[in-house]
């Protein structure tokens, strides 16, 4: 059993009771809201006769449903308008604030949240989406939960939870250039599998992990839910310190040097111990391409779609189907493989340092022909930093479609969607079948220089050969 | 759709036909597609169970057999309900007819929300899984009869009698069987509880107690 970890500190802080059942109710510090998961969970809150216990630690904003083309209102979807009207008639009714379309604060609710301080070490955080697993980056435990847990989350900011064993993963050694967070995970991912999390927090450690930026660690925890982790965490260190430091909701003045001691002991002790331990190198890891239907169905951007030889005999079976799925060869390479949409964006990877990433790829380079390529920025506070910087106009330059804030073709609750066998190069999360919005629509998972370097190519391309040679030539004179 | 009433009170016993979905890493997507969560309401979701697959499998969907119609216990394989976090998914099963399911593992986010509204998970390892598929295949349209308490499945056909041993943990055994499964009044009635955690974070008094 784990003992000292960040997990277990904050899970003994936020203990509220031991329920009957042998559930532990845990407090909630931060609770995020949108428009797909809490709809239901008003009007059970209504048939109860309840109200919001904590409406000043709710918080809410408008992604899933959101058009990218055009935000104006109502929505061309009547479905979509419905779902923003109930969120907004929700909100004011209960006095939560609802960051909404053109406030300047809209987004993708794991994108907004650390960008406006709301998460902080040592939090409790849970929101009806299974990716709330991000917001562990910051050394906070958050988990995504259905609506049941929204409902009960409104009323009593608390939940019944089962406490979960720990596993550090611990990642030595350095990424090599062209190579980010997203591939790590995936290489996380791919080794220990999709259900290899399953009943685990996942702690992200060692040399590695302490390079990352906040944003990468926001990536790499996103997707721990991938790997089967409920949650993964990062313990706090001066990256989070530096990215906290005078955000709104961040403590300020005295309190902060407070707020800084507390979250520094917060993170696992040298005698902390844990569930289990898995080692990985970092400087091993390429630039990693999903094949199959699972996000544990990764390779290398250099390596070939597995054989059944070479996969583990309780995986055969949904490798044949992958096979099938995304009509691939065992044995084919996967560079080289055409692909007709690329998707830059998600709470994964729609982060500003994701756009500048692609945008270091795309710059003085063109969309290859007969592909559709296009960006959403994660909030439109993303947008606006990345406008005020020129990225926008790199990608437009470069053709690609610059779009408002959004979820977009992640999943396919808005316009934007696969049709037909299409194959997509997606910065998102998750390659199920369908889950861009055709049933036999391909997806296939990478970093966003990965996407921008697909989209300059037509064809899945290792970024490492397009970063290290210059993109363009000095720009030539204009003719008189 | 489902004619008997949804799980109310304690959760003892299940009985039902069964219908078997193989495969491991079935993900909530595939059981309730994105486009069906564009509701504000969970009532219409048993048309979207499944929907892709089925129409793929053009009317043969295990969801579709005839001899699978009106089944209330579900068996599947490994890691079910992987994926978003959509109660949906559970929702739609549950609207659909589904009251119990019988997996070798499952996602934990949708055990939870099965849990949440008296569906109960009950997991056994492959080999039983199998038998079991094996057993409502070999009797197509039989009545499965399942216990919570000691946690088993017994299916009787053509005068023969299978009982197989599963596992539920204790915690959501007792919350079933105690029909204390909805929780939201014992969170709200521990106020003493949960105004005293408040007041011992630290990040909810400006850090003044840090």
């Amino acid at each position: 059993m784990s003992a000292g970890t960040l997990y277990d500190k904050v899970w003994e802080l936020h203990r509220v009771a031991d329920l009957p059942g042998g559930a532990t109710q845990l407090f909630i510090g931060l609770h995020l809201i949108h428009e797909v998961t809490s709809p239901q969970a008003f009007a059970a809150l209504d048939d109860l006769g309840l109200s919001v216990r904590h409406p000043e630690r709710t918080v809410a904003t408008v992604d899933h449903i959101v058009p990218t083309t055009s935000q104006a209102r109502p929505f061309a979807d009547p479905l979509a308008e419905e779902m923003l009207a109930t969120l907004e008639a929700n909100c004011a009714r209960h006095g939560i604030t609802l960051h909404g379309l053109g406030s300047g604060r809209q987004g993708i609710v794991h994108v907004i949240a650390p960008e406006l301080g709301l998460t902080q070490p040592g939090m409790t955080v849970a929101c009806g989406d299974s990716h709330t697993s991000t917001h562990g980056a910051f050394g906070a435990i958050a988990f995504g939960i259905g609506t049941s847990q929204v409902r009960d989350v409104l009323a009593s900011q608390s939940l019944a939870m089962g406490k979960l064993k720990v596993r550090r993963i611990l990642v030595e050694g350095t990424l090599q250039s062209g190579v980010y967070a997203k591939d790590l995970v995936l290489h996380v991912i791919r080794t220990l599998g999709v259900k290899g999390g399953v009943g685990y927090a996942y702690e992200f450690a060692g040399p590695a992990i302490e390079a990352l930026s906040m944003e990468e660690r926001m990536t790499l925890c996103n997707m721990a839910i991938e790997g089967g982790a409920r949650c993964g965490y990062v313990n706090p260190d001066a990256v989070t310190f530096a990215y906290l430091k005078g955000r709104p909701h961040a403590p300020a003045g005295e309190a902060w040097e407070r707020a800084v001691a507390w979250w520094s002991a917060l993170a696992s002790g040298p005698d902390a111990v844990f569930d289990d331990e898995v080692v990985f190198d970092a400087a091993t890891i390429a630039p990693t391409v999903t094949w199959g239907i699972t996000p544990g169905q990764a390779i290398g951007v250099d390596e070939a779609v597995p054989t059944l030889e070479q996969t583990d005999s309780d995986e055969r079976p949904i490798a044949e189907e992958a096979y099938r799925y995304m009509d691939l060869r065992p044995g084919a390479p996967i560079e080289g493989l055409p692909v007709d949409v690329c998707f830059i964006g998600s709470c994964t990877n729609g982060r500003l340092s994701d756009l500048r990433a692609a945008a270091a790829v795309a710059r003085g380079r063109q969309v290859a022909a007969g592909i559709k390529a296009f960006v959403v920025p994660g909030s439109e506070q993303v947008a606006a930093a990345a406008e005020a910087e020129g990225l926008d106009a790199v990608f437009r330059e470069a053709g690609f479609e610059w779009r408002e804030p959004g979820c977009s073709m992640c999943l396919a609750m808005n316009p934007d969607r696969l049709e037909g066998r299409q194959i997509s190069a997606s910065s998102s999360n998750r390659n199920f079948k369908g889950r861009q919005g055709s049933a036999s629509g391909r997806t296939l998972l990478m970093s966003p220089a990965m996407v921008a370097a697909a989209a300059v190519s037509g064809h899945v391309a290792d970024v490492r050969r397009l970063i290290d040679t210059p993109s363009s030539p000095e720009p030539a004179p204009t003719p008189a | 759709m489902s004619a008997t009433p949804f799980p109310a009170g304690p959760i003892q016993h299940c009985r039902g036909r069964a219908v078997v979905v193989p495969g491991d890493d079935i993900d909530t997507d595939r059981i309730i597609p994105a486009r069906y969560l564009k509701c504000v309401t969970f009532d219409d979701l048993a048309e979207g169970v499944f929907a892709d697959d089925r129409r793929e499998r053009a009317g043969d969907h295990p969801f579709d057999r005839a001899d699978s119609q009106g089944a209330a216990i579900l068996v599947v394989n490994r890691n079910f309900g992987c994926g978003s976090s959509r109660e949906h998914a559970p929702q739609a099963l549950m609207r659909w007819g589904i009251r119990a399911v019988i997996g070798e593992s499952f996602a934990e986010i949708f055990f939870g929300n099965c849990l949440a509204l008296g569906i109960p998970c009950l997991s056994a390892d492959h080999a039983t899984v199998l038998a079991v598929q094996a057993a409502v295949a070999a009797h197509p349209g039989a009545v499965l009869q399942l216990d919570l308490e000691p946690p088993q499945v017994m299916l009787e056909a053509d005068g023969e009698r299978f009982g197989w041993p599963l596992e539920l943990a204790a915690g959501p055994r007792r919350m079933l069987v105690s029909g204390e499964w909805n929780g939201t009044a014992q969170l709200v009635a521990h106020d003493a509880e949960l105004r005293a955690t408040a007041g011992r974070l630290p990040y909810l008094a400006a850090f003044a107690t840090a």
